[in-house]
């Protein structure tokens, strides 16, 4: 595990990216109830290392993370794309150690999960 | 009488849709089908399908008929009508009723050698497996005929590797439903399609030389040496046995009949394309059925008659559309013309342009399903919004006919939707809508949008309210941070719809900088730090520039900074500057300098005032009549900042020559002698629109504060990322409406809207001197939060023409030519 930051400076309800020493892009989540979640920073339908700059929410209760740039909406949990069921993101694990960030640079769930398709959605983008 | 006997001759599309019915209606007469063909009824529409690989079981429309005896193969020869008797070369078959549904043949001109092996027609299925046949190997084909039938037949024989030749008598294609200009834009789109098409042009004697055809034509040396030769030149009724017993035919063939589709002879009927009715042939499937319906409620001892016929076609040539609907001509036309895309679109009027007689699309057949079902009724949109966007709302009354193949109206598809169809595929199943050529489909996806099927106005899954009613809620009971807002009237964490909206709502409602404490969370990315994100996680920054007037020294300065921090600069079409490729940690460092040299956000990134574009006006241009350029600065300086519902443009121009184009805005001003004219609700973008005129030769003052109660009016009811211009649509009442409200103030809001416009222009404060003014609203502004001076290793840049470009931009570049034609008016 590699420490990034104090937890205080994350802010709640929002993201940011920590650059690992082996070069990986995380993308760092603290929601407004204080808990974590670690992600790949790159956004897989553009190759631009944004995710840490998406708006988290919920979707049917499933936290979440949208693409700022074409919006896709990505589950904090299990990195699945929730518009794309062919994409998903990295999962990082990610702890609090005596005030300090720690996110692990192994990937704790990736790629595809089998689970049932997510609801569909039919919304107008930007 | 123990059972009534009926005899059908022919079981095409039309013999076999009355079979159906008159099983249905009644299903007490004993039914003997003659049909010639060696298979049953097969969708003749469709026939093409057969070469895209669609087989002869699957065009089939065969359905279980109790009580029908069909013999296949077994043609009609002669009617006996003393003897009440069909003859087949197998026997007699006596009725009591007879319904002739023989169709039409197709027609060959009397050319010498159209009798050759290699001449062939386009009707039926063994006509398809023998052109087929016919092409293996061999390279080149010729179709007499440029209509609907010969573009369907050449489609084929492209499809089939052929060369392909059209050979038109008339002197444009589809004469018969376009007028020139359709008939020549079509012709382009089919030589794109690599067929050859000569018009003007008949075929006068065919000759066999060594395997091959050679026709020679009417014009001077103009000859065709070919493989096969295939007439699509247009049908004639099989009349032929009601001629020879002395029933009625038409003096261009048919077998006339009455409109209870009754021949001469009371006991023979005649439906389909064989029958005359009151003397006209019809060459469609759709009046066909009608004629079909007509007869089994006669049979079943009802009194149908023939309503009249809807001979609106649409062409099915993959990548062309060509569509034609109710009148050829009339009175008034409106066309549309671009030759560019190949768009050609006429709509033909009554005399007071208030009434929709009939049309033509080429190239765009979008609107067809919309248009024709408006026909006899008001006209239903702006042509060229028309055919920009196939989905204008469909105002259509009940009676309008949707699905012309099934004569369905709107009021029967409503109430399918009010009995509980809930999509398309139930609709087909319980009206017949959409069943036929298809092309009604899009139509009942709008009307069940339009009945009920709930198109929601709700934000998203976490607020039931519409944007207004949040904004009213925020409004009344001041509330200020999104998670009292969800906690009170929501569900959930949010999402990146609500979030947003609400941090706009708050925004406009002058809830302070926009990155104060949980504001700074809701933001989309652009707001979060003040800069629009580029596709590759660079930014781009916009300095307000108001009205398009700037000094040398600022020019100098944006200059400098963009040589210094590398950025990419262009001049936008909102009269301003824009530098992109700017990093994240370089955003304070460069608006360090631009406010330092006196420069404010320009709100690029934001829904809110962009740009107040202003010509030259009175300063300088000898026909100004109005000082637009002060005018253009004044409004963009005190309506900077605004946030809104969608991003706001504005133009002022000097006189009526428009030259900044106000017209194209949210709200446009437009110099006259005698003050200013003002308008609303225009923009440019996806669908573009003019904006209408609100107030005419208004002094400023009047001006200004017209358009301080526009702009809060819109703010406070509009939905999430609706323009002006649709928000002006969807007042009930429109313009006329919105002017009573801001102007007459109807509602007596006036006041309060004065009221929110006075407190936003009161606490407008540059947003990024705020951030620079605030430690820490500058920590967030950071590559990495464990690497703050790090740039983000993964961006990389390419100099193309001097600047620098993402990497791989100019790959992009090969996606293709860019058609450069500007729709032109005619
Ligand atoms: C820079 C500029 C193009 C240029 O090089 O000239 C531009 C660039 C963008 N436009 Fe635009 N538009 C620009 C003038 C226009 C104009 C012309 C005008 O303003 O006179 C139009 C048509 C007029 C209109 O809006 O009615 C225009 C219609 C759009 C639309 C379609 C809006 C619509 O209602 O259909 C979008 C999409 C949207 O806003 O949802 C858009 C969105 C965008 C965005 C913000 C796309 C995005 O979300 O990333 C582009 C990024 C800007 C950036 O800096 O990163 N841009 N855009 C122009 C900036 C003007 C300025 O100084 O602020
Ligand atoms: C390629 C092609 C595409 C078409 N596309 C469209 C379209 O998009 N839209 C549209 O509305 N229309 C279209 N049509 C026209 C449409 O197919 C006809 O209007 C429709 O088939 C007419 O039906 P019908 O039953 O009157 O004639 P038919 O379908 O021709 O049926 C008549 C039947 O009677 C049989 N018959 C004739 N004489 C005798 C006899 N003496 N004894 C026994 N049987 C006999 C014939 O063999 C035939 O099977 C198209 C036609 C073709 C050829
Ligand atoms: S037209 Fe499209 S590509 Fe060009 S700037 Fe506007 S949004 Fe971007
Ligand atoms: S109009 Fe042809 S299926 Fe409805």
């Amino acid at each position: 595990m590699e420490a990034i930051c104090a937890f205080d400076r994350l802010v709640p309800g929002r993201g940011a990216a920590a650059l690992l020493a082996d070069g990986t892009q995380i993308a760092v989540f603290r929601l407004p109830d204080d808990s974590l979640f670690a992600l790949s920073n790159r956004d897989p339908f553009t190759g631009a290392h944004v995710m840490s700059r998406g708006i988290v929410g919920d979707r049917g209760g499933e936290p979440t993370v949208a693409s700022p740039l074409l919006k896709q909406v990505f589950s904090l949990k299990t990195g699945r794309c929730l518009d794309d069921e062919d994409t998903a993101l990295e999962v990082f694990a990610v702890e609090v150690v005596d005030g300090e960030v720690r996110v692990g640079a192994d990937v704790r769930a990736a790629v595809l999960w089998p689970e049932p398709p997510p609801r569909r959605h039919s919304r107008t983008r930007e | 009488m123990s059972s009534k006997r009926l005899a059908v001759v022919g079981d095409g599309m039309v013999g076999r849709r009355f079979l159906e019915a008159i099983v249905e209606r009644d299903p007490s007469w004993e039914v003997t089908v003659l049909a010639e063909e060696p298979r049953p009824a097969y969708d003749r529409v469709r026939l093409s399908a057969f070469f895209d690989g669609v087989s002869a079981e699957e065009l089939s429309l065969a359905t279980e008929l109790p009580g029908v005896d069909v013999r296949l193969g077994e043609a009609a020869t002669a009617i006996d009508r003393a003897a009440r008797a069909v003859r087949t070369e197998r026997g007699e078959y006596p009725y009591d009723k007879l319904v002739l549904a023989t169709g039409s043949a197709a027609f060959v001109p009397p050319v010498e050698g159209a009798d050759l092996e290699g001449v062939f027609v386009y009707r039926t299925i063994e006509d398809l497996e023998a052109i087929k046949a016919r092409a293996q190997g061999r390279r080149h084909g010729v179709v007499v005929g440029g209509g609907l039938l010969g573009l369907e037949a050449a489609n084929a024989l492209r499809l089939l590797g052929l060369e392909t030749q059209i050979v038109e008598f008339a002197p444009w294609l589809m004469a018969r439903q376009l007028d020139e200009a359709g008939g020549g834009v079509l012709r382009r789109h089919i030589e794109r399609l690599g067929i050859d098409v000569a018009c003007s042009t008949g075929g006068t004697k065919i000759s066999a030389a060594s395997g091959r055809l050679r026709m020679e034509t009417n014009v001077e040396g103009l000859a065709f040496d070919t493989d096969l030769i295939v007439f699509a030149a247009g049908v004639r009724p099989r009349d032929q046995l009601a001629r020879e017993c002395g029933i009625d035919v038409g003096e261009r063939g048919g077998v006339i009949t009455d409109t209870a589709c009754q021949t001469s002879d009371p006991d023979v009927y005649a439906i389909g394309e064989v029958a005359a009715m009151e003397g006209v042939c019809y060459g469609l499937v759709a009046p066909g059925y009608t004629m079909a319906e007509v007869v089994a409620d006669r049979l079943a001892g009802g009194e149908a008659t023939f309503p009249g016929a809807d001979l609106s076609t649409k062409l099915k040539l993959l990548g062309v559309d060509v569509a034609q609907f109710g009148a050829m001509d009339g009175p008034l036309a409106t066309t549309y013309l671009d030759p560019a895309e190949g768009v050609y679109a006429k709509l033909i009027l009554s005399d007071d342009a208030r009434t929709l007689l009939g049309g033509m699309l080429v190239g765009n057949a979008e609107p067809y399903p919309l248009l024709r079902a408006s026909v006899g009724g008001p006209v239903p949109a702006q042509l060229a919004d028309l055919l920009s966007s196939g989905e204008v709302q469909a105002g259509l009354p009940d009676g309008a006919q949707v699905c012309s193949c099934n004569a369905v109206t709107k009021g029967d598809i409503m109430g399918a939707i009010h009995e509980g169809c809930t999509d398309v595929g139930a609709l087909k199943d319980c009206t017949r809508a959409g069943t036929g050529c298809g092309s009604c489909v899009p139509m009942l996806k709008q009307l069940l949008a339009e009945g009920g099927v709930e198109v929601s106005t709700s934000v998203c899954e976490h607020f039931t309210q519409s944007r207004a009613e949040l904004f009213d809620i925020v409004k009344v009971t001041g509330i200020t941070t999104f998670s009292e807002l969800i906690a009170r009237y929501g569900v959930g964490a949010g999402c990146d719809l609500c979030k947003p909206a609400v941090a706009s709502i708050l925004a406009s409602l002058g809830g302070g900088h926009i990155l104060d404490g949980e504001q700074a969370a809701l933001q989309d990315t652009n707001d979060h730090f003040l800069a629009n994100l580029q596709r590759n996680g660079t930014y781009s920054v916009v300095p307000r520039i108001p009205g398009g007037e700037i000094t040398p020294e600022k020019l100098i300065v944006i200059g400098e900074v963009a040589r210094d921090f590398g950025l990419y600069t262009k001049i936008t079409g909102g009269q301003r500057i824009d530098m992109f490729g700017a990093r994240v940690e370089d955003l304070p460092k460069i608006w360090r300098r631009l406010v330092d040299a006196g420069f404010e956000s320009g709100h690029a990134y934001g829904k809110a005032l962009r740009t107040v574009k202003s010509c030259v006006g009175t300063d300088w241009c000898r026909y100004g009549v109005q000082d637009s350029v002060k005018m253009a600065i004044d409004l963009e300086l005190r309506y900077r900042g605004l946030r809104s519902p969608h991003k706001l443009k504005s133009a002022v121009s000097g006189c009526a020559r428009e030259c900044a184009e106000a017209r194209s805005k949210d709200f446009g001003v437009i110099g006259t002698e005698n003050g200013w004219n003002l308008y609303v609700g225009g923009n440019g973008g996806f669908t573009p629109r003019h904006a209408d005129l609100l107030l005419a030769d208004v002094d400023a003052e009047t001006l200004v504060r017209t358009i301080d109660r526009f702009l809060m009016f819109y703010i406070s009811t509009a939905d999430r990322l609706q323009r002006t211009s649709k928000w002006v649509e969807s007042l009930e009442g429109g313009i006329d409406y919105l002017r009573e409200v801001i102007v007459d103030d109807r509602l007596g809001i006036c006041d309060e809207l004065d009221a929110l416009m006075a407190s936003h222009v009161e606490h407008y404060a540059d947003e990024w001197k705020g951030v620079l003014d605030d430690p820490e609203k500058l920590q967030r502004f950071v590559s990495f939060v464990n690497a703050p001076e790090t740039p983000d290793p993964s961006i990389e840049f390419e100099t193309v023409r001097g600047q620098r470009f993402p990497a791989g931009t100019t790959e992009r570049s090969h996606t293709g030519p860019v058609l450069l034609g500007t729709p032109e008016r005619k």
